[in-house]
């Protein structure tokens, strides 16, 4: 900060003060100004902002104890330096313990003071920087939003907002490539844990024997090749969140342990003694059907209930195929900019195919091919041949059997489709709407 | 400004004068005038503090020099305080017309060492400076061998030089200096 950048305001009743303390800041180059009593610098915060303030702790009317609980109401990081004198410390000291900064005793030896507004500065200055890196950590938290406006995607952002503001433990459902970590990290990024870390870990991708000391963290000679003590996920997610994908894979023994860690926050690292205490959020999620899996088993009963506190289903692509234009068109947006390439919509006969299409891999297959018909692509749109799947494999149809129920399945599609836009969907089906009101009370179809 | 009238208050060496008057010529080329006024330096006597309120200083400096064109620089040997600071080797006001600087504290004998009259001479040449220098519109200067920076201690003086730094003198020149006058 420049000086004249800095901002000081000199609250004294004592002319004398205020004048003298003006010509000292004014010498240095700072913005100044002063006021005789509490009104007059709350009149003068209103009007402009200031860095710091030397508030007399003895004033008639309003007290610089009371004035200094106004002046933080108004800008909480403002820096309040206490002017007092002797026989006032006891107030300068309860001032100090409601947020002051520093307080100084008339007469003040310049040295002292000049340090003292040195420090008060860089002071003021950490708090900007502070806040400043939170905006941009809250930006950054900002990427990877969920898109969507279909009711089932409405809802799981309802409930990621209602949870995140818990420490619950929340059990993510859905199949590959709906984006459970994307839920999890929206949690997190809306929780109070969000300016510390969020650690993942893949229960299916690190191999049985590794993932103990991932987890636990190991001392030095724990194990051949263990030659540093290295911190495990629980301690790295200490003030955060741990999430665990892919739950349904861990385990047996180490289900033991991670409930032992859940319920107490508390563990030793491999080959160490000393007990180390954590405090962390558990998010997990899976893409089986844990109530299966304990029934058979594999998957312990009392982690089961202390992992599903709080359950969020995310829907596959082939339910909310309203949604699959905004997707494609943010993928298309994603891809253009980080190619550099100025392909920038989608034909209407691809984005036809890409609403007919069943999409296994849900939102991460999707993302894939877009990816791929911007490589293969041409401005200005991606088209039909740009797709990977049309030449050689048809868009899968329903795989009922009866008439009836492949009916219900195209009257599902049609209507998502069109967000449920009845006269729309009564079009394209080539029926009245009546007809399809009747379909729909029929097949006992919800939006 | 057309000249920098210096006036003595209390015994002051008039070849110490002789010399400062020299000097302040040299950096701010413009004619320097011995002057001398007469009041009663009790009035500005703080008996509780056993110092000289400086502020009234200025304000006495003012009042008995309305015919005086230019700056005026108070010089004196008694020991100068502002109400809230426990002393002051000088003040001045910015932008203003008057100054004050105190050799009081610049004496080495002041901090139990030897008596060294250079040492002084030195020190109170550059405060001098310094303090004249707020009254043309100069701020405190970053430049630590500049004689507008900043010194709070007696060996700060002593680090610095008793010259304008090229910034504080192209703004001297220039005249981009800071405007705002403070309240006598």
């Amino acid at each position: 900060m420049n000086k004249p950048d800095i901002g000081i305001l000199i609250v004294d009743d004592e002319f004398s003060v205020r004048d003298s303390l003006s010509r000292w800041f004014k010498e240095d180059g700072y913005r100044v100004a002063a006021a005789e009593n509490a009104a007059e610098a709350l009149k003068k915060m209103q009007e402009q902002p200031w860095d710091i303030t030397l508030v007399d702790i003895k004033m008639p009317g309003m007290s610089g104890l009371e004035l200094q609980r106004r002046i933080k109401e108004i800008d909480k990081n403002i820096v309040v330096i206490i002017i007092t004198a002797y026989a006032s410390v006891e107030s300068a000291v309860q001032a100090l313990k409601e947020g002051a900064y520093d307080y100084v005793t008339k007469p003040v030896d310049p040295d002292d003071l000049s340090h003292l507004i040195q420090n008060a500065i860089k002071q003021r200055a950490l708090a900007a920087e502070n806040i400043l890196l939170r905006t941009k950590i809250e930006e950054l938290s900002k990427t990877g939003e969920f898109i969507g406006e279909s009711p089932q995607m409405k809802k799981v952002m309802e409930l990621v907002r209602t949870v995140a503001q818990t420490d619950a433990t929340v059990m993510i459902r859905g199949e590959s490539g709906t984006g459970k970590e994307l839920v999890a990290r929206a949690i997190h990024n809306n929780s109070n844990r969000r300016y510390f870390p969020l650690i993942p870990v893949n229960c299916g991708s690190i191999p049985e024997g590794l993932l103990e000391s991932e987890l636990f963290g190991h001392e030095k000679g724990a194990f051949t090749g263990a030659q540093y003590r290295r911190k495990g996920k629980f301690e790295m997610a200490n003030g955060g969140t741990i999430f665990f994908d892919e739950i349904g894979n861990l385990d047996m023994k180490l289900q033991v342990d991670l409930l032992r860690v859940i319920e107490a926050k508390q563990f030793t690292r491999l080959g160490g003694e000393q007990v180390i205490s954590v405090d962390f959020r558990v998010i997990c999620a899976t893409n089986k059907n844990l109530e299966k899996v304990v029934e058979e088993g594999t998957f312990r009963e009392d982690l089961y209930y202390r992992l599903n506190v709080f359950s969020i289903f995310l829907p596959p692509l082939r339910e909310r195929r309203s949604d699959l234009p905004l997707l494609a068109q943010h993928f298309l947006q994603q891809y253009s900019l980080s190619m550099s390439k100025n392909i920038t919509a989608i034909s209407p006969e691809a984005l036809d195919l890409l609403i007919r299409y069943d999409w296994p891999g849900n939102v991460r297959e999707l993302q894939n091919a877009i990816e791929r018909a911007m490589v293969v692509g041409k401005p200005p749109c991606i088209r039909v041949e740009d797709l990977p799947f049309q030449l050689n494999s048809r868009p899968k149809l329903p795989e009922a059997d009866s008439l009836a129920e492949v009916e219900k399945e195209h009257i599902i599609n049609i209507l998502d489709r069109t967000s449920w836009n009845i006269t729309r969907a009564a079009e394209i089906l080539k029926i009245d709407r009546v007809t399809l009101y009747n379909k729909i009370e029929k097949y006992g179809l919800r939006k | 400004m057309s000249a920098i009238s210096l006036v003595p208050i209390g015994n002051v060496s008039e070849d110490l004068l002789t010399r400062l008057a020299k000097r302040i010529g040299e950096i701010f080329r413009v004619p320097v005038f011995l002057q001398a006024l007469h009041f009663d330096p009790s009035m500005m006597f703080d008996s509780y503090r056993n110092q000289y309120d400086s502020t009234m200083f200025l304000s006495l400096l003012v009042k008995n020099s309305e015919e005086t064109e230019g700056k005026i620089l108070g010089v004196t040997e008694y020991d100068l305080f502002v109400p809230v600071l426990t002393f002051v080797f000088g003040e001045a006001q910015l932008s203003g017309k008057a100054a004050v600087v105190s050799s009081f504290r610049l004496r080495p004998e002041y901090y139990g060492l030897p008596v060294d009259e250079i040492l002084l001479e030195s020190r109170f040449e550059k405060e001098a400076i310094h303090e004249l220098g707020h009254t043309f519109g100069l701020i405190h200067c970053n430049n630590a061998s500049c004689v507008m920076h900043s010194s709070t201690y007696a060996e700060d003086i002593d680090l610095k030089s008793n010259s304008l730094c090229s910034s504080c003198l192209v703004q001297l020149a220039s005249g981009d200096l800071v405007t705002a006058k403070s309240p006598p």
